[in-house]
């Protein structure tokens, strides 16, 4: 068994992404985009004036970062770079755990030497299509305003690429500066089509079959709607890959470890307690830009809960699992509650600046979080009684919205449990807002879904202060840019982004030169994958026989002890294949009860053992190997 | 190994299914029905057949799955839990958890409301027990325990119905449940993966009827509306909330929407509207077509239904109403006494009404008439009456498919009625060759099952059992031509055929230690026994006339020999190093021992112009070594000359 780690991604929204030489067959596993690359782009300018005054101020060396160093063309997209150094018709399986870890695919399956089988959960393969769809809706602002695209475009000409800022260099070059590769125009409409054809959907724990050998089943992740862990099993042994997991998550179905149990191997693969740790450093980058941030102590208010519901929940499990301590912490609530009081004071905080007169601007990409929010946020307008509209600009939104109310099955508990009760689980996409409840008939939901800015419904509608939850998290497509340019001098309007986003790169173009952005800032982390204290309680449990980890938990991991674990363990590096033994030396064999019945036996007494000559036909089936009677001549 | 079937219901009989299987020592019960017609004891299947002495059913059971949520599958459930104490776990799909409590609630405010006299089950009962049950979706495969696996396949009976799939250890089954193997107009046919089964149970409510397309049946079931309503009639649709309700809804929905109609459709209670919520989060659950319209509109908004108030009942005008429940009692009952009497109206009944109901009565009714309800009270009945002929059950084709599709090894039919399965039964043993049982109620059939012996296999083994094994045949294509002609002339079958049948050969080592079995080839064998190999060797000491052998050197007479080999056996590989020459496994040198063992000359002097080679070779390679050494024994002197 051979593993390869092509990109250790970066957070939530480009997520890693390795290559798995098992049984003879090659997987990929994942194909994202990283989309915050996008940065480097200017947002579509209003009026094409600028560009003219960005004349190339001939090699500036010291010239400092601001939103004139961005780049004025059609962006390109970043795509695995060490992707392309790979043989694509040799890719057999490709297993997609999350809907973006699906974004990049169309650049592999419009490659005509593409043949390899894609595998991905039923809503992880619709919400990545939406996804795709909007991408590609967001981008055709570029391409009205730039025309067709070249195939060389003036930015990518090397003195051009040289005289940018080090900032935008390191994005685009790599943090090693290592190679200027994988950047590539977008996929088209079709080819979104084209690749989800390819796409082959799954329930979870629906087991799938590839070539007789390969047994795989996706299991809940917890960190989006639809997103998975994948297990992989083939005649000598079993594989677990672990992406970035959530415990309880607020709307995703929680995480399924007790499924993953007793695999031979574990790829640990989730990289979110590493990417907190940078986190940490860029925050002090945004300190030293002069935005105004709020912030809010999670640490402490976190630590506090943990404590609390740790001892209040022990009686809600009655698991008869040997590791039952092990488990009552892996499952403790704390982490629901913990992401639900962010939502609420991202709530409250809504509403004290609309209260001021401002409008609420949430560019949130996360589904199953802006599910909840608008969720919370029309409970709590309801409790203030105030008339406000939330619009959800988006050109997929109100499939998005409807998609999610008919999926109870792929929900969390509360959300599965308020569907069994009450049929129905959001009101976001309810087409009688009305309806909701007897109680609440009075007043009148205001939630809108509209297509597009310009859409003519919203301009009739519209009215200030107002919520928008609209795309793209990177501030460089979508609605968002029209929308902040418009209320970035407003003091009293509040933005909502998470804490991943590079505030200071994100908001450098809405920044007019010299003046300080007025409109508020509110980042907000978000739990995106497993805390390390509780991957350490989590290997524990599964009871693996080997272990990768990522180099990047080496340091970690000694300092935690892990060296008395029960399994063994490897770590991997990007673009270095690490050599995993299989567990077991031979291949299991089932053989029908019928042969074994007519076999003539000889008994060796010496070695204590009966040999037989054996005769069949050898039979691939399902995984499993199976000797059965043949069809002698 | 066997699976043992008991029957605890819809044994030859159709209601409260529930049929207790133990595969391998792994009980599990499928469905855990009420018959609806009774009102005694036998209401419930007689659990105390599970397990005769203990009592305990959650240490006799491993777990309940239940198929879909009519009352015939579901209804003993909150019984079975809440007061036989059943606290094991409990599995059915996503819908019918979200409606069984609907189905449960209705039929225990019918039955159980005013009469405390035996043991019943209480609001809070239905909701404790749906508090156990484990939803699962299609496909999900469920490892139950470590050795129980079941998985859920769509059927398409009504929404949220599903074949269920259990496996222990080698032997695996599948349950049926209710199921249609035709789509309808909200829900899709049946499916399932092709399985390697030992046994399948299988209703069969329709085992020996065939039907016809369902459009015209749904046209004609229009057209008799249309004309009543046209007509100023009154439509009354007596039907369960769930189920039947919906889509006749849709069919009508539809209608009503084409043709511009603006009769109002009711429906009687708050509950179908509820009901109606359900399906609109279920549609995923629902057929392609429906699914693929969620976004533009959900299919279960229906435009024209309102919901409908009492008072509505003396309306004037015409109008459809959805009441109550299916078989005429309560609020459906209360209509139809009203409306009954008047020609213009109409009566629409749904589906299977049991015995001794109105909605049984009126079915053979050919009005006008008049009939009795209850305490002699006659009513005269001068309405049309309609029985719907679609069913979301399958037709007995559609059972021979499924089964021909599965081929298990044994197939057993319940949920229907004796003489019609004995016909069935008939029918897949001479057609599928299947074995096919219909057991009674309290029944208990044996079923041989398959079982297959682990052993770890070496990767030499597997390997060589991947090495192809070619056959080649040739056909005559004058045979062909007889068995089918038009396909002939298209496509003309090759006269050579190529086919494969690779064999599999090793040995298999058992330890008597622990029994871990172990197969490897041949080749292995030594190592894995650790012994040394005993050859069987044969050996000649061959005299080889050679004039002047003593002047010349021995060196030069093994070029000779060599040579002469070589031209002799042009397609064997021989190899010359250091005065030993060998062929396979012949090894043949210069004998200068003066009294080798396998000389078989009679004097042991040595003959003038004589040498002696001295040969040895295996049992496999006898024939070849006698070869060779006639040939070297016939030595002629041109050899020499030529060298």
């Amino acid at each position: 068994m051979e593993f390869t780690c092509l990109s250790e991604g970066k957070g939530f929204y480009y997520p890693p992404c390795h290559i798995l030489d098992i049984s003879g067959f090659r997987i990929l596993l994942d194909c994202p985009m990283d989309l915050s690359s996008l940065l480097v782009f200017s947002p579509v300018p209003i009026d094409p004036n600028p560009i003219i005054s960005n004349e190339k101020t001939s090699l500036k060396i010291d010239k400092p970062l601001d939103a004139s160093s961005l780049i004025c063309a059609q962006p390109r997209y970043r795509t695995v770079k060490n992707l392309i150094l790979w043989d694509v018709s040799f890719i057999d399986v490709v297993l997609i755990s999350s809907p973006m870890g699906m974004m990049g695919l169309p650049f592999l399956t419009r490659n005509k030497d593409f043949s390899a089988k894609v595998y991905a959960t039923e809503v992880a393969a619709r919400i990545g299509q939406l996804m795709m769809e909007d991408l590609v809706a967001m981008h055709k602002e570029y391409r009205q305003f730039y025309g067709p695209e070249y195939d060389s475009p003036e930015w990518m000409k090397w003195d051009e690429l040289d005289s940018l800022p080090i900032e935008l260099k390191q994005i685009l070059f790599g943090a090693d500066g290592a190679g200027f590769a994988g950047w590539m125009p977008l996929y088209s409409a079709a080819d979104v089509k084209d690749c989800m054809l390819k796409v082959e959907s799954l329930k979870y724990a629906e087991e799938t079959c590839y070539n007789g050998t390969l047994m795989m089943s996706a299991f809940s992740s917890g960190l989006e709607i639809g997103s998975c862990n994948w297990k992989i099993t083939c005649p000598k042994g079993s594989v677990a890959y672990i992406s970035s997991s959530v415990f309880s998550p607020l709307t995703a179905m929680s995480f399924d470890y007790k499924s993953l149990q007793r695999s031979d191997v574990i790829l640990y693969s989730d990289f979110s307690s590493c990417n907190a740790a940078d986190n940490f450093e860029a925050d002090n980058n945004v300190s030293n830009s002069r935005c105004f941030y709020m912030s809010f102590d999670w640490f402490i208010m976190s630590s506090l809960l943990s404590f609390l519901f740790t001892f209040l929940f022990i009686s809600h499990y009655s698991d008869d699992d040997v590791n039952l301590e092990a488990s009552i912490k892996l499952g403790s609530v704390d982490e629901y509650t913990e992401e639900m009081e962010k939502l609420n004071f991202i709530c409250s905080s809504s509403i004290d600046f609309i209260k001021a007169g401002g409008s609420v601007l949430i560019p949130i990409g996360r589904h199953g979080i802006v599910l909840q929010l608008l969720e919370q946020l029309a409970v709590a307008l309801e409790n203030e009684n105030m008339k406000v509209p939330i619009f959800v600009v988006s050109s997929v939104a109100e499939e998005l919205t409807a998609y999610a109310n008919i999926i109870p099955e792929w929900l969390c508990e509360q959300l599965q449990d308020r569907a069994v009760r009450g049929g129905q689980t959001f009101k976001a996409g309810q087409t009688s807002m009305a309806k909701i409840g007897k109680n609440r008939q009075q007043i009148e939901l205001m939630m809108y879904l509209f297509p597009a800015i310009h859409s003519l419904k919203l301009l009739t509608n519209w009215q200030e202060p107002c919520i928008v939850f609209c795309p793209h998290w990177s501030f460089r497509l979508g609605p968002v840019t029209h929308l902040l340019r418009r209320w970035c001098g407003d003091p009293n309007s509040l933005l909502v982004i998470e804490k991943e986003v590079d505030a200071g790169l994100a908001l450098l173009p809405f920044k007019p030169m010299e003046i300080d952005m007025k409109m508020k800032v509110l980042q907000c982390p978000f739990l995106s994958g497993i805390t390390l204290q509780k991957s350490h309680q989590l290997l524990k449990l599964l009871q693996p026989k080997h272990v990768v980890f990522p180099e990047i938990l080496r340091q970690h991991n000694k300092n935690n002890g892990h060296s008395e674990t029960s399994f063994s363990f490897s770590y991997y590096k990007e673009n270095e294949k690490v050599h995993i033994p299989y567990t077991k030396k031979d291949s299991e064999l089932d053989i029908a009860e019928e042969l074994v019945n007519q076999l003539q036996s000889a008994t060796l007494t010496k070695q204590e053992m009966t040999i037989a000559r054996l005769r069949g036909e050898l039979v691939l089936e399902q995984g499993r190997q199976r000797l059965i009677l043949g069809n002698d001549e | 190994m066997a699976i043992e079937c008991l029957v605890l219901g819809a044994g030859q009989d159709v209601g409260k299914s529930c049929v207790i299987v133990k595969i391998n020592g792994k009980s599990i019960m499928f469905d855990c029905g009420i018959h609806t017609g009774y009102q005694d004891h036998r209401r419930y299947p007689d659990f105390s057949l599970i397990s005769a002495n203990s009592g305990d059913f959650t240490d006799s059971l491993s777990c309940i799955i239940i198929t879909h949520f009519h009352l015939d599958h579901i209804g003993a459930l909150p019984y079975f839990t809440q007061v036989c104490g059943y606290n094991g776990p409990i599995y059915m799909t996503y819908p019918t958890k979200a409606l069984a409590p609907i189905m449960l609630e209705d039929y225990r405010k019918l039955i159980f409301e005013g009469r405390e006299e035996e043991k019943q089950f209480s609001s809070e009962d239905i909701a404790e027990c749906m508090k156990k049950v484990t939803a699962v979706d299609l496909k999900q495969t469920i490892q139950v325990d470590k050795d129980l696996q079941i998985r859920a396949y769509y059927a398409g009976h009504v929404i949220g119905a599903a074949m269920f799939y259990a496996k222990v250890g080698d032997s695996a089954m599948v349950y049926t449940g209710d199921y249609n193997m035709t789509a309808d107009r909200h829900l899709g046919a049946a499916q399932i993966d092709r399985l390697q089964l030992d046994l399948v149970i299988t209703e069969s409510t329709y085992a020996t009827s065939y039907r016809d397309s369902k459009y015209v049946r749904e046209r004609e079931f229009l057209k008799v509306v249309h004309n009543c309503v046209a007509g100023g009639g009154k439509v009354l649709i007596p039907t369960f909330a769930l189920g039947r309700a919906q889509e006749l809804c849709m069919i009508l929905d539809d209608y009503w929407e084409k043709t511009n109609l603006k009769v109002p459709i009711y429906f009687s209670a708050g509950l179908t509207l509820q009901a109606n919520m359900y399906y609109k989060i279920l549609i995923n659950w629902t057929s392609q077509k429906v699914k693929d319209t969620y976004t533009t509109r959900n299919p279960f908004d229906f435009k024209n239904v309102c919901s409908f108030d009492r008072s509505l009942i003396h309306a004037p005008g015409p109008c459809v109403l959805f009441a109550t429940p299916a078989m005429i009692s309560g609020f459906s009952l209360d209509v139809f006494k009203l409306w009954a009497p008047d020609e213009r109206n109409l009566v629409t009944l749904t589906g299977y009404c049991g015995s001794g109901t109105i909605g049984r009565k009126l079915m053979v009714a050919k009005p006008p008439t008049r009939i009795t309800l209850d305490d002699n009270v006659q009513l005269d009945v001068r309405c049309q009456i309609y029985q719907l002929s679609f069913s979301p059950h399958t037709d007995a084709k559609g059972i021979m498919d499924l089964v021909k599709f599965l081929s298990p090894k044994h197939v057993i039919l319940v949920h229907g009625e004796k003489p019609k399965m004995v016909k069935l039964k008939e029918i897949i043993e001479s057609e599928l060759e299947i074995p096919c049982y219909h057991p009674a109620n309290h029944e208990t059939l044996h079923i041989p099952s398959t079982r297959r012996i682990e052993a770890s296999a070496s990767d030499a083994f597997l390997q060589s059992c991947l090495c192809p094994n070619f056959k080649f045949l040739k056909t005559d294509p004058r045979q062909d031509s007889e068995l089918d002609d038009d396909s002939n002339n298209k496509r003309k079958m090759p006269q050579l055929q190529v086919c494969e049948n690779r064999v599999a050969q090793g040995l298999l080592i058992t330890l008597q230690k622990n029994q871990s079995r172990k197969v490897v080839t041949e080749n292995e064998l030594i190592d894995t026994i650790g012994t040394e190999i005993h050859e069987e060797k044969f050996a000649y000491c061959c005299p080889i006339y050679f004039p002047n052998s003593e002047s010349r050197d021995i060196s030069s007479f093994h070029l000779i020999l060599f040579g002469k080999l070589s031209r002799e056996f042009p397609d064997l590989n021989i190899q010359d190093c250091e005065d030993v020459i060998r062929i396979q496994s012949f090894v043949g040198s210069f004998c200068s021992k003066a009294k080798c063992p396998y000389r078989t000359d009679v004097s042991f002097q040595s003959v003038l112009d004589t040498v002696h080679f001295c040969c040895a070779w295996s049992m496999g390679d006898e024939e070849l070594a006698w070869r060779v050494i006639s040939t070297m024994k016939n030595l002629k002197l041109s050899d020499r000359i030529e060298t």
